[in-house]
């Protein structure tokens, strides 16, 4: 129950905010608002001691039971984790957004989807039943869509929170192919399910369909080689939408998920070798590419590429040494990423710049925030005492004994050593050297809602280090056993001797120095280095140029407007598909000449034969001049038809019939002198085909009719069913009429908004026409 | 359009039409009819009249706004499907009720239903009918 709480509390505070955000000015909802995410904090806080003694928290609600999507949640410590993450860093994000955005005019818009997104990541990481699952996945995607798009007004936000939602919508569609391939071949809707067929799915034959299925989904999402590049784009966002989607959690969803799915498709070499190398690559790229950025907000976005390569990697490698190490990297790094990432839109917010070329003795007028960010900074390059350097310690001890070791490791060494790298150019150019004041440029200390965030984050990284007993061991203790299946007992240290992951410590710290030493040199030549002038947003705005364009010719060539192309297109298909069908079975291709009791033709009726088909000689060989005359010949048309069903006592269809040919001949009258002069009728050639392909037409739709009528003897279920069931259930003798408005009700219902929808469309037609008349 | 015949004549029909478009709608469960032909005659008769004396007068006449008609149509289409699930059926399932109402016969939600979709059918006829009439004017 507590969990529901959770979540109605997080959904119905995105409706809450912005009245409160109008209603009482900016810098109180800040501080009111934040109570709600902490409010959940606490409430997540409550429920540790339930999950050390039983495990998992659980509840079920039915939602759509006839598709079983059922509200399963269910929390353990791999959900808490995140969900502490979500509402802790989460209400430090929402004091943040209110002094950061202290003066843009919509704050409130910002609080409603924020607020938004966090119920929707709650959801993520508490949903057991996986079409739940996959319900909140895309609800993230789409909140991040609105996010990155916040600034509207700019086509460059605009543009990159399309390809943000473009990828990762992709990956949530290929993710759903994934989960539903998992539903079919075990019956089952949950993980925890799931989990009990394990060896069953990775026997199946399709077990590396969807393995890669879901693995597009985690890494889109994750932000992995080669998808890696909507999230630098993604920075276009606000800070505190970046601080908090774009490093500490959403983009922590596709860990999550290769987390949460571990015990399930885990542990196979197939696993091993997708998932290690794509994490290896991203890793290294995203070191490569962040020391060589200038841009404050980009670094840190691509280290926090390198970082969810590094985790990526750990859940591929599968050991218990590598998830531990992935848990507890997972809890640094939102620790110090979100407080990075705080500092450096705190930077924006004063200084107006994020450039560190343009930044420099910023320590002097922030002293606080100069803190915060060495605090941060200092964990992020994994030195001692911090949680980021017993992170660091834990990922090589379990990189050594898995296969490939040393190629990951050293893979590793470089990722990690570059990440010190960003962390100095983040921490020590902004805030070393003297300062010098711009004329325009009125320095001071960011205000606390912008503090005191980076602060506390940063602080508890410090802390985490040097007391890891006090909260980083028990929650890295309880989410590692949902993803090993067993009890987990890791000790946290900082200091584990003399041996080789201290060395190989040492190489990395080393190592980063000095390519930070080397940068101060190099750093104007980097520039052009590759991916400089080739990028994969370029290609990505190429391939997506190129979709377009495919779309317009397919469109074009399709819909050109004509109806009478239209028409043409619809009669030869027909005929064909028809005729393929004839031509593979020739066997249906007959019809009993007795049965249609030639002898009984009546003579009305050949009256009735002989006025519909002079009527539609008159209506195909009549001028154009004599318009009126064509439509007077299309009505007798359908009048005689009307007739025919009155002979043969279908008294239902020549009602509806009368009355629809009535009408046409009226919408007729009035339409036809609007339209275009028939220009292009008037090529004899033209006029030559058009009647072939009509009177092929109508002799393949006269000889299907013979063959229904006929050959076959026709034994209707669906006759009996009605009569008997029209009368007992329906309350009616008239099965037309009781299938339209009962039986099939459903369906009239949808019609009847069709033909609204569609008149409203053709009254906007013609108005339109008026006003261009 | 001021023919005499035309007008005298449809003075005489119109109620005659309407009588004939409600009998359709009534007796539709059972027989021959329903509320998409009973709406198609009703539509019929008013463009009659519009034919006769203009359509600017037939709506003045009619006194409600032809998309209201079809608001409505589809407002009763709805209010069919969501008495069963206020009575604790499925949304949509034939309610009726026990009692036989005079000249109507058997009354229950199918038959509401099926005087929305008369409504939505006179609604969105006209609407078209008489917006391509204007033009004409």
């Amino acid at each position: 129950m507590i969990l529901l709480i959770i979540l109605a509390l997080s959904f119905s505070a995105a409706f809450i905010a912005p009245p409160v955000t109008n209603y009482t000015g900016y810098k109180r909802a800040g501080w009111l608002l934040s109570l709600i995410p902490f409010t959940l904090f606490a409430l997540l806080v409550a429920q540790i001691p339930h999950l050390q003694s039983d495990h998992a928290l659980t509840y079920t609600l039915p939602w759509v039971p006839s598709l079983n999507i059922n509200l399963a949640l269910r929390l353990d410590g791999l959900s808490l984790l995140l969900a502490l993450l979500v509402t802790g860093i989460g209400g430090f994000i929402i004091l943040y957004a209110a002094g950061y955005l202290d003066d843009h005019p919509q704050l409130d818009r910002l609080y409603f989807y924020l607020f938004l997104f966090m119920f929707a990541m709650l959801g993520v990481v508490l949903a057991d039943n996986l079409l739940l699952i996959f319900i909140f996945w895309e609800l993230t995607s789409i909140t991040s869509y609105l996010l990155i798009g916040f600034n509207h007004g700019s086509a460059s936000s605009r543009f990159a929170a399309k390809q943000a939602l473009l990828i990762t919508g992709a990956g949530g569609l290929a993710l759903m192919a994934g989960l539903l391939l998992l539903i079919q071949i075990t019956g089952v809707h949950t993980v925890t399910a799931l989990i009990d067929q394990a060896d069953a799915i990775q026997q199946h034959q399709l077990y590396p369909a969807i393995l890669v299925l879901i693995l597009l989904g985690a890494f889109t999402k994750s932000a992995q080689f080669p998808f890696h590049f909507w999230l630098p784009g993604a920075m276009a966002a606000p800070t505190p939408v970046s601080a908090y989607l774009h490093s500490a959690t959403m983009v922590k969803a596709g860990v999550y998920l290769l987390a949460r799915l571990f015990p399930v498709l885990g542990g196979t070499p197939l696993w091993f070798g997708l998932v290690v190398p794509v994490g290896v690559i991203t890793a290294v790229l995203g070191g490569y590419v962040a020391w060589r950025e200038t841009d404050l907000k980009r670094i840190l976005a691509y280290a926090t590429i390198g970082v969810l390569g590094i985790l990526v990697t750990l859940l591929g490698l599968g050991t218990d040494h590598a998830i531990e190490a992935a848990m507890l990297f997972l809890l640094a790094h939102a620790l110090y990423k979100g407080a990075l990432f705080m500092v450096a839109g705190a930077i924006d917010h004063t200084m107006h710049t994020r450039d560190i070329n343009k930044l420099s003795g910023l320590r002097a007028i922030m002293p606080q925030t100069a803190v915060a960010t060495a605090l941060a900074a200092i964990s992020m390059a994994g030195l001692p005492p911090f949680i980021g350097f017993i992170g660091k310690e834990l990922l090589y001890e379990a990189t050594q004994e898995v296969p490939y070791g040393t190629l990951i490791t050293t893979a590793l060494i470089i990722a990690n050593g570059l990440m010190l790298t960003a962390a100095l150019l983040i921490a020590y150019r902004p805030f070393a050297g003297t300062f010098n004041p711009k004329p325009n440029q009125h320095p001071h200390e960011p205000s606390l809602a912008l503090r005191l965030g980076p602060l506390t984050l940063a602080t508890l990284g410090l802390i985490g280090g040097l007391l890891p007993t006090l909260f980083a061991e028990p929650l890295i203790n309880l989410a590692i056993p949902p993803i090993t299946q067993h009890e987990s007992h890791l000790h946290l240290a900082l200091w584990h001797g003399f041996n080789l992951t201290l060395l190989l410590s040492l190489i990395t710290i080393s190592f980063g120095f000095a390519v930070y030493i080397a940068y101060q040199h190099l750093q104007p030549r980097l520039v052009n280095l590759p991916p400089a002038k080739w990028s994969f947003t370029q290609l990505f705005k190429y391939s997506l140029q190129q979709f377009e364009r495919l779309a317009t010719f397919i469109t074009t060539t399709l819909q050109p407007g004509q109806l009478n192309f239209y028409v043409t297109i619809i009669i030869i298909t027909t005929i064909g598909l028809i005729a393929i069908v004839f031509i593979r079975t020739p066997s249906l291709l007959q019809f009993d000449i007795d049965q249609m009791s030639l002898s009984s033709i009546r003579v009305e009726e050949v009256l009735i034969l002989i006025l519909i088909n002079i009527s539609a000689l008159m209506v195909t060989f009549t001028r154009r001049l004599k318009l009126v005359a064509i439509i007077n010949a299309l009505g007798s048309v359908g009048f005689g038809i009307a007739l025919l069903y009155v002979t043969y006592s279908a008294p239902d269809l020549a009602l509806t019939q009368i009355a629809i040919e009535t009408l046409t001949v009226v919408l007729f009258m009035l339409v036809i002198y609007r339209l275009p002069a028939f220009a292009n009728y008037t090529a004899t050639r033209r006029r030559l085909s058009d009647g072939i392909i009509a009177v092929i037409g109508g002799a393949f739709m006269g000889l299907i009719t013979l063959i229904a009528t006929t050959a076959t003897p026709v034994d209707s279920i669906s006759y009996f069913f009605f009569i008997e069931e029209n009368l007992e259930r329906a309350h009616g003798h008239n099965i037309v009429n009781v299938i339209l408005a009962d039986f099939r009700g459903f369906d009239t219902m949808g019609e009847t908004i069709v033909l609204a929808v569609a008149a409203a469309g053709v009254i906007a037609l013609m108005r339109m026409q008026r006003d261009t008349e | 359009m001021s023919n005499l015949v035309l007008r005298t004549a449809t003075r005489l029909l119109l109620p005659l039409l309407m009588l004939f478009s409600i009998f359709l709608l009534l007796n539709g469960h059972n027989a021959p009819g329903g509320g998409f032909i009973g709406g198609l005659v009703a539509a019929a008769a008013f463009i009659l009249h519009s034919l006769a004396f203009g359509a600017d007068a037939t709506q003045e006449a009619m006194r409600l706004r032809l998309d209201n008609i079809i608001g409505l149509g589809l407002l009763i289409i709805l209010t069919s499907g969501l008495i069963p699930l206020a009575l604790g059926y499925p949304f949509m399932r034939g309610v009726w009720l026990k009692q036989e109402i005079p000249v109507i016969g058997h009354f229950g939600t199918p038959f509401l239903f099926d005087i929305g979709v008369y409504f939505v059918v006179i609604g969105i006829t006209l609407l078209i009918m008489f917006n391509l009439e204007i033009e004409q004017e």
